[in-house]
């Protein structure tokens, strides 16, 4: 069978919808267009209905009780929402936030702002696998620390930190626990309870529902957990979250988490079988492939690789019939190279020469192997021409060699 | 990001890539950039004792598209020219030939500085070797 090009392979960027899920959607635009709110007459009703039908679907998703679903504009809305929540709330309690330099940048940012409001944070280092130390966290915890925000799985390298026992430090400690899961729910088991999470956020178009819509998980026992609301109006989602709510994109939601979560096994059967075949295929084709972080607290789907000697941008210029994401620095808008990897400590250059993997539900083993053979052709041609491969070869440590820097 | 059909081309088509023998006293080696920065240019000229003219130019680079296309024009350029009119050619003529968007001129930059660093590795080997310091170079034993 031949492959249908150009090939997407960028599923932690986005998903496309489940049609299943289009399906579910359709009748909220045109016939159910009520809104939620309306307490007064059966437009109204039927919407309310719906979304009801949806917090239950998204809460069964993570083990939570409908309550305890703050519907939001997406994960990042949901991230400002609970650290500014919290610190705000909490602020006579403490000022003082740990997180991790990996976060995401709704994760970072919110807390860099904070900082200029007079909050202090520690941005927790990671290991060369990518994930936290235990020690490091409990070091940095003081009497003022109020919050905890430590991502469930990363967007770039797909590491997963130990999230039950962060839960647990943050439970002993009496210190509050929100996780950007974004990238982990609906991909592997997330139970609020089993990990005792108080927060954590999600986003409907990372798992084959609509953008646009996303959700805060909110603990309501032991503890029950206060926030102050970051957008101010009609008092809606619990007076958490004001605004007319997206019926449509939360019925899409919720189906996409009810599919989730009879169809993970599945999916992670399928997912990771295509992820080592491509892994398999890369490292027989070629030497000096790294895979950048843990391989064994890694989500199903991701496969991230640096190809020594050969720079990002010029790999996915040879393989452009191929979407996937690349942590050099050309095809960023900031010119740096991706801090995830620098975090890890293998060099920029390596963090120049990566390339990101995401696979998903539609991916197929033809397209690993269309993809693989693509890669190992431009790597080996690419090789050919870089200095630095041929300098390698010739025994110089590049590592030791005096560069000229820009 | 869009690539003009000419960065496409060289990135598909590289001209004279590979090495010049490295000792060969009539050969000027540079090497520029560095490997964090995302960007690292070989590029070597190898000159005609009689007449001063480049005969030959090779490259090889670490970079992304616009530094490959940039340092195979280079080279391309760099033939048939005397070290002086080589000396002469200028990032910008580059940038305009290929179309570089403003985020790509320092590939442009670094090309420019890989000339210069080739011809000044080969002004220095005649200058020890060959008695005749200066442009024109001598035969050397």
């Amino acid at each position: 069978m031949a492959v249908k090009l150009p090939i997407y392979m960028d599923y932690h960027a986005t998903t496309p919808v489940d049609p299943r899920v289009v399906e579910a959607m359709l009748p909220y635009f045109t016939e159910h267009f009520g809104n939620a709110a309306s307490r007064n007459h059966p437009f109204g009703w039927e919407a309310e209905e719906a979304v009801d039908t949806a917090r239950k679907q998204v809460a069964d998703l993570i083990g939570a009780n409908a309550k305890e679903i703050v519907f939001t504009s997406g994960a990042t809305e949901s991230d400002n929402l609970a650290i500014k929540g919290v610190a705000e709330m909490y602020r006579e309690k403490g000022n003082h936030i740990i997180t991790c330099v990996t976060e995401h940048k709704a994760v970072i940012d919110t807390c860099k702002r904070l900082e200029k409001e007079g909050y202090r944070v520690t941005y927790l280092p990671v290991q060369k696998d990518g994930l936290i130390s235990l020690d490091d966290l409990r070091n940095a915890i003081t009497d003022k620390t109020i919050l905890m925000s430590i991502m469930t799985a990363n967007n770039e390298i797909g590491v997963i930190q130990p999230i039950a026992e962060i839960g647990a430090i943050a439970k002993e400690k009496g210190i509050l626990f929100h996780t950007d899961a974004v990238q982990a729910v609906g991909k592997v088991p997330f139970n609020v309870n089993d990990l005792k999470v108080d927060l954590a956020a999600m986003s409907a178009h990372k798992m084959y529902g609509p953008k646009g819509v996303g959700a805060l998980y909110v603990r309501r026992r032991n503890p029950r957990v206060l926030l102050s609301p970051i957008i101010d109006g009609g008092g809606h989602e619990r007076g958490m979250r004001s605004g007319t709510l997206n019926v449509p994109g939360i019925v899409g939601f919720g189906k996409a988490a009810e599919l989730c979560r009879l169809e993970m096994e599945a999916d992670t059967k399928h997912l990771s079988g295509l992820r080592d075949l491509l892994n398999e295929r890369l490292q027989k084709g070629l030497d000096e492939i790294y895979i950048n972080g843990s391989t064994e607290h890694r989500l199903p789907h991701n496969l991230n690789i640096s190809f020594a000697y050969v720079e990002g941008e010029s790999l996915l210029m040879g393989i452009n019939d191929v979407a996937v994401s690349s942590g050099s620095a050309c095809t960023s808008a900031s010119l740096e190279p991706s801090y995830v990897l620098k975090a890890l400590g293998a060099g920029d250059d390596l963090a120049h020469s990566s390339i990101r993997f995401g696979l998903g539900r539609w991916s197929t083993a033809e397209e690993v192997d269309y993809v693989a053979n693509k890669l190992i052709n431009v790597v080996t041609r690419l090789r050919e021409m870089s200095p630095l491969y041929e300098l390698a070869k010739e025994g110089v440590d590049l590592s030791t060699m005096q560069w000229e820097v820009h | 990001m869009a690539y003009s059909n000419k960065v496409i081309d060289h990135y598909e088509n590289p001209r004279n890539v590979g090495s010049l023998p490295k000792e060969d006293p009539n050969v000027g080696t540079g090497l520029v950039g560095a490997p964090e920065c995302g960007d690292v240019m070989k590029l070597q000229v190898k000159v005609n004792p009689a007449t001063g003219v480049i005969d030959d130019a090779k490259f090889k680079t670490f970079g992304c598209g616009s530094a490959i296309a940039s340092s195979s024009l280079a080279t391309e350029w760099l033939k048939g020219k005397t070290v002086d009119e080589a000396l002469a050619i200028k990032n910008t003529d580059i940038v305009t030939e290929l179309s570089l968007p403003p985020v790509k001129i320092h590939c442009s930059v670094l090309a420019e500085d890989a000339i210069k660093a080739a011809i000044s590795d080969y002004k220095k080997k005649q200058g020890v070797t060959g008695k005749t310091a200066d442009t024109h170079a001598q035969p050397t034993a």
